[in-house]
């Protein structure tokens, strides 16, 4: 929303307010709302997954593959650790940047920034979803990494790693999609027409959650 | 420009009719269809589950005389019927059947927030369904892991439908939860999003509090599910080892290595404990108004009822671990659970003392709602009390496995709720069909399925006192420590279960009869307070509210207010004169 809403308090007293007020807790639409909702149940699979990651790893009696190594690339003849992977996240995260920037636009109602901008987020999500597709095709055709085994160590390595990751790729895709989709409603001037934007800052919810699982993904797989 | 509250936009909203049959009756998005189509399959589904315990009874209390059930299919059907009985009927019912109907007649509003998501919802949920009664007729039939579906022995073989079965299981289980996250979005956003003018939160019914509650907690415990099952399906389909450790099998030595089935113990109860509580919350929340509109009296300590309901749900994510006593995890964590699940006892029996002193001294009504209500309230005591001797560590380890386990379970989770079911219908029948009900048949279905309820599950407390083990499918003479007195006793409960069995029969000729030849309803037969009662028309139209939408003055328990009209003063009356201030938040009158 460009402007609060003239009646909301600062601080604790306008949460009460919020709280002790009939018709909606919130001054906000339905959709962001119920994205919120979605996002923390989201949030509890995502934390369900990486739990069990931990503890599968911890629970295994054969040694862990060191994945500095696994995820290294060699460029120009350096061995470098994690280099896709870093490239992966600057991707992702400068995506949520031109998300935001998107939302920004929005809120100015200018159709054409807004469109272009998340036509671009959607691209650089796609360019993400591409470097894994090449990272799982070199750990499954280079590595020998399956999901029930690999030579470098526990079977739950594979196991883990295509589960979560396919989990979040496939999360990526989606919001590809969906964004490709809204983008193409803000150019058609349907959202002129409809009065809001806000389906733009709800989708824009949506990539900003799955750029954040992403980091979670990388701190708790990758570098440790 | 600020977002304008659903009570405060003009008539954009009022909904059009929709005129064809389909679109009007199954591809339906009113809230109110999506409700009865929800209750309808719930109640199907769960019409099998029915028959299913009546089998294994036919087996455990005549045992080598019908033989219907062989040995090894005996797993099959516990675990189908359990499974059943918890998600596919109870849970489908509070919250798809009663949660869709009554949240937004509750709360005032024209529909759900997002209709069709909501009937996505359902078509999801009947998918599901399917799904689990195709695992009937796959190769190998259904799975016979037992309702936990533990691994190891889930996915290996040598346990009935571990192959073909378990996927079925699992696969249903997540579109399930793909269903329910439809429509729990949409329930708690109504509540949050969609109240009409006047209503606060402290001003809803408790029925909408223990639904809403009941869906954050299903939103945040079927994850939990839902990953457990994806990562089972993964270790049983492709050989990948998240809860399979190495294990030999058939004498030979499995793909699996290094898995923690332990695990997917803790995951599962993650959901499983909660889920109790996502059956239990909607039951504590329509028996409170029951209990309030048959007795003609305020609801006890309502303030306190909705904290209650609150920090049970909040504390219902810490006691997950009291199922694992036996486990085999770390003793220490068995002293952390028994102490979080002796406190969420506190919130539960406080529940337990207003219901009780709402009713004392009450003008109480004996309608069916009423009775079914009152049982509630027994049986629940009988299974919250023998819930206190498992949530101790030292107490449950002899007990775990055995029947005493089976009689608490389904005094708490199984028959309590169902009576709520019960008495809900009942309550609600008017309005939802325009009809009224039998009331001779429904006293007679009451009385039946209250005491046979204890004819059957009270000798399972004393069967399990005396260590008789559950899941068995016999007990042949050679156990030498299970008494004759089991066996009576075995025999005596099948018997109740196929008399309260054949009784559901007379509940749904009822239901049936009645919704043709019944006499026609009063729109307030009750004569209470809430807002589904004041509608325009009964059953209410697509809509719910005609032109205007309700506006809250009270909240819902102005019952036999001293100097009203009426003994009662419907939430939307305003304060007058006539029509006192009431006794919201305890204000004297
Ligand atoms: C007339 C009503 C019912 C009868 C006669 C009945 C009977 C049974 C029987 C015979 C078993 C197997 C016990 C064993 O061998 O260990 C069982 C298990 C079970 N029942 Fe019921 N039941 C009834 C209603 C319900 C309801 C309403 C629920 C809903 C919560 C329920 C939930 C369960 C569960 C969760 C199990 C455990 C399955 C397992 O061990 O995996 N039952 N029931
Ligand atoms: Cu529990």
């Amino acid at each position: 929303m460009s402007h609060e809403p003239a009646t909301l308090e600062p601080g604790f007293r306008g949460v009460t307010a919020d709280w002790s007020a009939d018709k909606q807790a919130f001054p906000v639409p339905w959709g962001k709302a119920m994205m919120w909702i979605f996002l923390l149940s989201d949030t509890f699979i995502f934390s369900c997954f990486l739990t069990s990651y931990m503890n599968v790893r911890m629970s295994t009696t054969d040694p862990w593959p060191n994945t500095a190594e696994v995820f290294a690339l060699t460029v120009a003849g350096h061995h470098i650790p994690l280099l896709l992977i870093a490239i992966m996240t600057m991707v992702l995260i400068t995506s949520s940047g031109t998300m935001a920037m998107a939302v920004n636009f929005g809120y100015r109602r200018d159709r054409k920034r807004t469109a272009q901008l998340m036509f671009a987020t959607a691209a650089l999500g796609l360019c993400f979803v591409g470097m894994q597709a090449f990272e799982w095709t070199k750990l499954i055709v280079d590595e020998g990494v399956r999901p029930w085994g690999n030579p470098m160590g526990a079977a739950q390595f594979g196991s883990s790693f295509f589960m979560i990751t396919g989990f979040h790729g496939m999360h990526v895709t989606g919001g590809v999609i969906y964004l490709s989709v809204v983008a193409w409603r803000v150019l058609s001037g349907f959202y002129d027409r409809k009065g809001t934007y806000e389906t733009v800052e709800v989708a824009g919810l949506y990539w900003h959650f799955v750029d954040l699982v992403w980091v979670f993904i990388f701190a708790f797989f990758y570098l440790w | 420009m600020a977002f304008v509250a659903i009570a405060d936009r003009d008539h954009e909203h009022a909904l059009h009719d929709p005129q064809s049959f389909i679109r009007k009756y199954i591809w339906s998005q009113d809230h109110k269809v999506i409700a009865v189509q929800y209750a309808l399959v719930a109640i199907s589904i769960g019409l099998v589950a029915l028959t299913m315990s009546v089998l294994m009874r036919l087996q455990l209390g005549f045992p080598d005389t019908f033989n219907i059930i062989a040995p090894q299919e005996y797993y099959q059907y516990i675990t189908m019927h359990g499974m059943i009985m918890v998600i596919y009927l109870l849970t489908a019912l509070f919250l798809g059947g009663f949660g869709n109907y009554l949240i937004p007649l509750m709360l005032g509003a024209r529909d759900m927030v997002f209709p069709y998501l909501n009937m996505l919802s359902f078509w999801f949920y009947l998918l599901a369904v399917l799904v689990l009664v195709a695992g009937f007729f796959v190769p190998g039939g259904p799975t016979g892991a037992g309702w936990t579906l533990y691994p190891p022995q889930a996915v290996l073989p040598g346990t009935p439908g571990a192959t073909w079965g378990i996927i079925c299981m699992l696969a249903s289980l997540a579109i399930f939860i793909v269903a329910f996250t439809m429509g729990g979005l949409n329930y708690v956003t109504t509540v949050l999003q969609a109240r009409c003018r006047g209503m606060t939160f402290m001003r809803m019914p408790l029925s909408v509090w223990g639904i809403f509650m009941a869906s954050i907690l299903g939103l945040l415990a079927f994850p939990a599910l839902f990953v457990s099952a994806i990562m089972m399906a993964l270790d049983s389909l492709i050989g990948t080892s998240f809860f399979m450790p190495a294990v030999a099998s058939m004498g030979e030595k499995t793909v699996h290595t290094g898995g923690s089935p332990l695990l997917f113990q803790h995951l599962f109860w993650f959901f499983g404990h909660p889920e109790v509580y996502i059956v239990a919350l909607p039951a504590f929340g329509i028996v409170s108004d029951l209990l309030s509109t048959h007795a003609r009296r305020n609801i006890f300590g309502y303030r306190m009822m909705v904290w209650a309901i609150l920090a049970i749900g909040c504390l219902s994510f810490v006691v997950w671990a009291h199922h694992m006593y036996v486990s085999g995890m770390n003793p220490y964590f068995g002293f952390f659970f028994a102490t979080t699940t002796l406190i969420i006892a506190v919130p539960t029996a406080i529940k337990v003392y207003n219901w009780v002193l709402t009713i004392w001294r009450g003008d109480v009504h004996l309608t069916v709602p009423m009775l079914f209500a009152i049982g509630f309230i027994f049986t629940f005591i009988n299974g919250g009390l023998t819930g206190l001797f498992l949530g101790n560590v030292t107490v449950d380890v002899p007990l775990s496995g055995t029947y005493f386990v089976v009689a608490h379970f389904h005094m708490v989770m199984g028959v309590s709720p169902i009576l709520v079911v019960f008495g809900a219908i009942y309550h609600w029948y008017p309005k939802i069909t325009g009809r009224m009900f039998d009331e001779a048949l429904g006293k007679f279905h009451f009385w039946m399925t209250f005491l046979g309820a204890y004819a059957i599950f009270l000798p399972m407390h004393y069967m399990g006192i005396l260590g008789v083990p559950r899941r068995y499918y016999g007990y042949s003479d050679a156990i030498q420590f299970i008494p004759p007195s089991v066996h009576e006793a075995n025999e005596w409960i099948s018997i109740s279960a196929m008399i309260v069995a054949a009784t559901q029969l007379v509940f749904l000729y009822n239901l049936i009869h009645s919704y043709f030849k019944g006499p026609v309803a009063d729109p307030n037969p009750w004569r209470a307070t809430t807002l589904e009662w004041q509608t325009p028309q009964t059953p209410p139209k697509h809509g719910n509210w005609g032109k205007d939408l309700p506006e809250v003055h009270r909240w819902a328990y102005d019952y036999s207010v001293p100097g009203a009209p009426e003994d009662f003063i419907p939430q939307n009356v305003p304060h007058s004169d006539k029509t006192p201030v009431g006794r919201e938040h305890g204000v004297p009158t």
